[in-house]
């Protein structure tokens, strides 16, 4: 492994387990979601089935964004960025770094919610349950993927916690239908998911190889 | 000379789109199934080309301002300008074609919305758009013409994605009536009044679309002055 990538790694690893910060809020958020949703939909049975899928990625997709805003706001103290532009490094590791660590926050908050997400929406999967496995996962490394590069584009502008949302959701529409088709599709062992797992696999190979090729353009933009 | 070319090409528009008009309300048969109701599609598809060649525009713009940023910074900065206008006409196009898409499908369909695959595409495209000129007005500084060719180049190679992704959900769209399958194609009497509408809605678009380029380069000549005034005083 290249020893870039690994510091920012390390370094990334050490800072949050020191405070917790991105995990808790994203928990709680995402927590929170799940609550508002069964509030406003008093989701039952059958129906409970149907939207849990979409409910489950939609959590994860907002409580990700403070997460990925203070991916580089943190990096703004003391002029780090300006520093990381000086590394002789390419900003290929830093962004892939950055996304490994937030992949890991972001799961680790999907695995904690999933029992709670289980019992209030009263689910049972029907169809094969471990290819969420392989879903989620993808799923969210499509979101974080582009959040992170994203967040790094919108991080020199004005409300640039806004605007992260601003361009990310639509870029992300397409991998957000297919995870939730997936998640659907495997919860109610109606429909074979093959077919969003690759296209997530798809978007995810293209916009993880653009992200790296185009990461150098963002970080330093002049 | 040059204002007085755009004056005359302005005119010509004006004609072509007179033209077009009396074409399409007085010229055009009715439509066997949909009767009068049909004559939307003489604005609806025009303007749908329209926007997909704009946004085609600012993606080559967002392309050739990468490319020669470093080694053309003249010739980047015009397309920067071509990829600021090209997205600004074209999210008018598209509003266009979201506007009239419900009319007619609320009377052709009973139904003013789908989530069909062409209908969530366009809608997509929009909001990429409409966050890519968010992004040039939020975003400040020497380093927004790159960031925005950027996210241009992202927002592009999301569309055939969102497209095929809505094919795959459901499609309520009809199928392409140009080079379909059997049962596809127009009456020629149609044909003819598509295609002079066409060109009357590309000759307006193009014209919108060369102003507005001329004015943001205008901007740009004006802010290279002011920073470069700002440097000697």
């Amino acid at each position: 492994m290249p020893r870039a990538l690994w510091t920012h790694l390390v370094k990334d690893l050490r800072i949050e387990w020191r405070s917790l910060d991105a995990i808790i809020s994203m928990l709680f958020f995402s927590g929170l979601v799940v609550v508002l949703f069964s509030v406003a939909f008093d989701p039952r049975g059958e129906f409970s089935q149907r939207i849990a899928g979409g409910v489950l990625c939609v959590a994860t997709m907002f409580a990700s964004v403070s997460a990925l805003n203070q991916a580089w706001a943190r990096e703004i103290r003391h002029n780090v960025m300006d520093a990381q532009r000086m590394v002789p490094s390419p900003g290929a590791e830093l962004y892939l770094a950055k996304v490994i660590v937030n992949f890991f926050f972001v799961s680790i908050v999907q695995v904690i919610l999933a029992p709670f997400f289980f019992i209030f929406y009263n689910l049972h999967i029907a169809g094969q349950g471990w290819l969420l496995a392989l879903v989620l996962p993808l799923g969210t490394w499509a979101l974080v993927g582009n959040g992170i590069f994203f967040a790094a584009l919108s991080i020199t502008s004005r409300n640039r916690e806004f605007l992260l949302s601003l361009i990310l959701f639509p870029i992300f529409i397409p991998a957000l239908l297919a995870m939730v088709q997936a998640t659907t599709a495997i919860l109610t062992g109606e429909r074979d998911p093959t077919l969003w797992i690759k296209l997530l696999a798809g978007y995810d190979i293209i916009f993880t190889t653009v992200s790296l090729l185009l990461f150098d353009v963002v970080l330093h933009a002049e | 000379m040059k204002k007085i070319a755009i004056g005359l090409y302005a005119a010509v528009v004006v004609a072509l789109m007179i033209w077009g008009f009396y074409q399409a309300i007085y010229v055009a048969p009715d439509d066997a199934m949909q009767g009068e109701l049909f004559r939307i599609i003489y604005y609806h598809v025009p303007s749908a080309a329209v926007a997909f060649l704009f946004f085609a525009v600012s993606l080559a713009g967002s392309i050739g301002y990468l490319s020669y940023r470093r080694s053309h910074p003249e010739r980047a900065q015009g397309a920067d300008a071509w990829a600021l206008a090209g997205a600004e006409v074209g999210v008018i196009f598209c509003t266009v074609v979201l506007l009239t898409g419900p009319l007619w499908g609320r009377r052709a369909w009973g139904i003013w919305w789908t989530w069909d695959a062409r209908l969530t595409t366009t809608l997509v495209l929009w909001l990429i758009y409409v966050s890519y000129l968010l992004l040039r007005r939020f975003a400040a500084g020497p380093q927004v013409q790159t960031l925005a060719a950027v996210l241009g180049i992202f927002g592009a190679l999301d569309v055939p994605i969102v497209y095929m992704s809505n094919r795959w959900w459901r499609t309520q769209h009809p199928a392409p009536v140009f080079g379909g399958g059997e049962g596809s194609g127009m009456a020629p009497a149609m044909k003819a009044v598509l295609g002079w509408n066409m060109l009357a809605w590309f000759a307006w678009g193009i014209l919108i679309l060369v102003l507005r380029y001329q004015v943001e380069r205008r901007h740009q000549i004006n802010a290279s002055n002011e920073a470069l005034d700002a440097l000697e005083g």
